[in-house]
């Protein structure tokens, strides 16, 4: 079976948390996610997302505090737009905007955030690996 | 003094390059009386025979106007690349792959099919497309390959400088000549045009960077004073180059990003994704559900086609997947 690489953007407040919390609680979940720490989801600029992708990335997850939550205000509402305008340019490239998932996970969601990187390395082996650009 | 030796070439490019070169009037005749043209195929009758007789280095400054699409301009890159002392990539096509460039989201088969066969106007019985050889009762004929990816100049062969623009205002064109002729051209790699964004040279007035809702150009009739951004429509002047003294915004019109982007920026879409995202529909984001958000968004038509309007082919992704 295909290993898929994922890089998960984690916002420090939430997810990164999050992802803590899933370890201390000895929460099983696939190593396929390599964690990227960030001060807020919006910090994440659509061009991290393109870059991961061009150097082997098969998946991108951006995590960050549920929305009203956010540490500074209002960082995840730009996010979200972001990501929304990014999956559509994307789908026009030709990826699959599966490969791209935005989820929320409060510093107490261990639970969740390991349940969302199990879904997503399943969901990308199914997918395979990514194939970008070719063609002479 | 001798004379420099000036050349002029055209690849994928609409032509209106070469006109730009005319567009700086009667200062043409400062040039020739400066420098010889030793090859141009839109003005002169020169062959590419007579450029392959030339000696390496033989043409001081070469201006290579459109991109990169067959392997002729391919091969007529590496020709002009080893001829020339300096080579310039001239226009938006040259530094960055520009309009042609859009083609980008299709490939060889798909254009070939939608050209040659399926227009309602093509008469084209046997199907035939363009092929690489044919033999002919008179002997072997051959066409250049057509690619499934453009490409800019930088991207097939080394370039010396960039001078950017659809096409470059004749003041950035006199500014280069004149740098030329007093040997006063930046280091290798420079782009001849300022470094700061379109913004800075902006006659228009920011208010409060805040976008309500994105129109089209067609439905909007912008008061001549503030951000045309602030008013609904995307201009790309927040990370396009300045240089072109804001000609467009001064018809009226939104900056689309000729210039390419400014030095900071590596990929002109994703940034022009987030910053436009990022100020769209600001106003009551808190209470916005996931189907108002999507709705926003979708007032932004062909977002790949707006914000990589003149770099596709120089993005970070290139160019659309190819499935075969």
């Amino acid at each position: 079976m295909y290993e898929p690489k994922i890089i998960g953007f984690l916002c420090n407040w939430c997810s990164y948390a999050a992802a803590d919390l899933a370890g201390t609680s000895r929460i099983q979940y696939p190593s396929n996610m390599r964690a990227i720490r960030v001060m807020c989801s919006s910090r994440v600029d659509p061009e991290h997302v393109l870059r991961a992708f061009v150097n082997g990335a098969d998946g991108v997850l951006i995590a960050g505090c549920h929305p009203g939550d956010c540490h500074y205000i209002s960082g995840n509402y730009k996010t979200e737009r972001k990501y929304v305008l990014l999956r559509e340019m994307l789908e026009q490239f030709g990826i699959d905007p599966r490969r791209l998932r935005l989820e929320w996970c409060s510093s107490a969601e261990g639970g969740k955030f390991a349940q969302v990187v199990t879904e997503m390395t399943e969901e990308l082996k199914t997918l395979g690996p990514i194939e970008l650009g070719a063609g002479d | 003094m001798d004379k420099l030796k000036f050349a002029f070439y055209w690849a994928a490019s609409c032509g209106g390059c070469e006109i730009a070169v005319l567009d700086i009037d009667e200062k043409i005749l400062n040039v020739v009386e400066k420098a010889d043209i030793v090859f141009w195929p839109v003005a002169l009758d020169t062959k590419y025979k007579d450029v392959e007789a030339f000696q390496d280095k033989y043409i001081d400054v070469c201006f290579f106007n459109g991109a990169i699409r067959t392997s002729e301009h391919e091969e007529m890159a590496h020709l002009l690349r080893a001829k020339s002392k300096t080579l310039v990539a001239f226009g938006a096509c040259a530094c960055f792959g520009g309009i042609p460039g859009l083609a980008n989201v299709s490939d060889r088969d798909e254009i070939f099919d939608l050209v040659y066969r399926e227009l309602p106007s093509v008469s084209n019985p046997d199907k035939t497309t363009p092929q690489l050889t044919y033999t002919a009762p008179e002997g072997e004929l051959t066409l250049p390959q057509f690619f499934d990816t453009v490409k800019a100049l930088h991207q097939v062969c080394d370039v010396d400088y960039f001078l950017p623009g659809c096409p470059p205002t004749p003041e950035m064109i006199e500014q280069a000549v004149t740098a030329i002729f007093e040997g006063t051209l930046p280091s290798k790699g420079s782009t001849l045009a300022p470094e700061k964004a379109l913004c800075e040279e902006c006659p228009l007035e920011i208010q409060e960077k805040k976008i309500p809702f994105i129109k089209r150009p067609y439905q909007v009739t912008p008061d001549g004073k503030r951000c045309l951004l602030e008013q609904g429509v995307i201009c790309m002047g927040i990370n396009t180059r300045a240089g072109c003294g804001a000609r467009c915004i001064k018809a009226n019109m939104p900056c689309r990003g000729c210039m390419g982007p400014t030095p900071e920026v590596a990929d002109q879409g994703a940034k022009l994704v987030s910053a436009i995202a990022s100020i769209l529909g600001v106003e009551g984001e808190e209470r916005m559900t996931e189907k108002e958000i999507e709705a926003l968004i979708a007032q932004i038509k062909d977002p790949l086609g707006t914000f990589y309007r003149y770099t596709l082919p120089i993005s970070l992704l290139r160019r659309k997947v190819i499935k075969k």
